[in-house]
């Protein structure tokens, strides 16, 4: 993350692939919070 | 201001409190805290405000060619509209998406968006310098290139459309039966009108930072601002509808029928699992804000501690918190988080206006308001209190009318 960036190339390559992996865990994470939030209304 | 002695109009209208009693307040007289508190702040605003208008901003105000939007701008109006957008979220929620449950919620919401707005522009004319050309841009000069002059048009166009929702209530109050059965037909119409103008300059209010990057810190300054005011104006709004919500129902306890009092936990427990979601969204994109622009670097400095305090503190941490207390039913967590989230909304919006703003002129230059300019927004505050209770102990929004339960 804090490796020195000379190109736009460079720079490009390291944002869009640290966004990728933050996406890939809000697409992994939004339904287990959803689970969170509904569960306890089923058991109700 | 003596409210606490309002009287509904006709015996129709009286609330129905659980009590069984007629629902109009006891008569405590006209010195009671509130009332004496609430007349110095407007004693001392009426003072302010002579001294602005007749000594201009610098007679009461710090601002300055570096820094002309002020506490003004960051507090009453960016906060303001963040915080008043409960009345879309709300009435788009019941009209629009069939949450009909949460039906109590609307007159509230609707009212706090209304006075939430009036103030705006009210605040707005104490910070223009020439505030009686305010309608300029409309029938003059429209610059319709501008991001403010969308922002402008907007916010007087959803102010009409709050207006105009509201209105039912004080034509219920009234007795004015036909106008306020016409008004009833426009409420889809209004709806939408209201949730895709507020759309629009919830965003624009965003972007109009777009082009202060080399003032705003890199932290909160992004390309995704619009996103991200729009994004946490959904969450604030719905805090607010539960913070308020909570406040009404403890301080009018009278004005509220128990038909009201049953639905408003289920606006609390929903309300705050969607805030939950939403803020948890907010939190993501504010994420991937920071990857975008490869800003972790500065996450380490003294400016990052305190993005990462807004950012954990007031977004993460009521997000989980509100989950947790959704899941545990437990009322006075959600109210609590509530609180949080509404606080974490005014320090975003003074953080990108005032604080983290033209972070890097030297300490002796940066903006401080003056006690005065802060008087003036605690007046503003004070005035839009007054309004409230002065509408809610006469209107039905905590009740609803018995002349017109059925056509609801």
């Amino acid at each position: 993350m804090l490796a020195v960036i000379h190109t736009l190339q460079e720079f490009m390559t390291r944002t869009k692939g640290i966004v990728y992996l933050l996406i890939l865990a809000y697409l992994i994470g939004f339904p287990l919070w959803w689970r969170f939030l509904n569960r306890n209304n089923k058991d109700d | 201001m003596s409210t606490d002695t309002g009287t509904v109009t006709t015996p129709e209208a009286a609330p129905l409190p659980a009590d069984g009693g007629s629902g109009t307040p006891p008569r405590r007289g006209i010195l009671t805290p509130f009332n004496v508190i609430a007349g110095l702040i407007i004693l001392l605003g009426a003072w302010l405000t002579w001294q602005r208008f007749t000594g201009g901003l610098g007679a009461i105000s710090h601002l300055s060619n570096n820094q002309p939007w002020g506490v003004w701008i960051g507090f009453d109006l960016l906060t303001g509209v963040a915080l008043a957008a409960g009345g879309y979220t709300t009435a788009a929620a019941v009209y629009l998406f069939g949450q009909k449950q949460y039906h109590a919620a609307v007159r509230p919401a609707v009212l706090t968006g209304f006075l939430g707005y009036a103030l705006v522009v009210f605040a707005l004319l104490y910070d223009v310098g020439r505030p009686l050309r305010l309608p300029y841009p409309f029938v003059i000069s429209p610059g319709v290139t501008s991001v403010m002059f969308e922002v402008g048009a907007c916010v007087a166009l959803y102010l009409t459309v709050l207006f105009l929702e509201f209105s039912p209530a004080p034509l219920e109050w009234l007795g004015w039966t036909r106008l306020r059965n016409f008004m009833i037909k426009l409420t889809i119409p209004l709806t939408i009108f209201g949730v895709v103008l507020s759309t629009l300059h919830q965003s624009s209010l965003g972007a109009m930072f777009l082009i202060t990057p080399a003032k705003l810190h890199p932290l909160w300054y992004s390309n995704y601002l619009p996103v991200f005011f729009f994004v946490s104006s959904i969450a604030a709004g719905m805090a607010m509808v539960i913070f308020e919500g909570t406040l009404s129902h403890s301080i009018f306890r009278r004005q509220v029928d128990p038909a009201h009092e049953e639905e408003h936990h289920a606006v609390i427990f929903g309300f705050a699992k969607a805030t939950s979601l939403v803020l948890m969204g907010y939190f993501g994109i504010k994420v991937v804000g920071v990857a975008v622009s490869n800003n972790w670097h500065l996450l380490g400095t003294r400016y990052g501690l305190w993005f990462l305090l807004e950012m954990l503190g007031f977004v993460a941490l009521p997000a989980f918190l509100f989950g947790v207390g959704v899941r545990e039913k437990k009322l006075g967590l959600i109210r609590f988080t509530a609180l949080l989230t509404v606080l974490g909304i005014v320090l975003n919006r003074l953080n990108v206006a005032i604080i983290c703003f033209n972070y890097r002129l030297p300490a002796a230059q940066r903006y401080v308001p003056s006690w005065k300019e802060i008087g003036l927004s605690v007046f503003i505050v004070t005035v839009g209190l007054v309004a409230f209770r002065f509408i809610v102990t006469r209107m039905p929004i905590l009740h609803d009318d018995p002349a017109y339960k059925d056509a609801h």
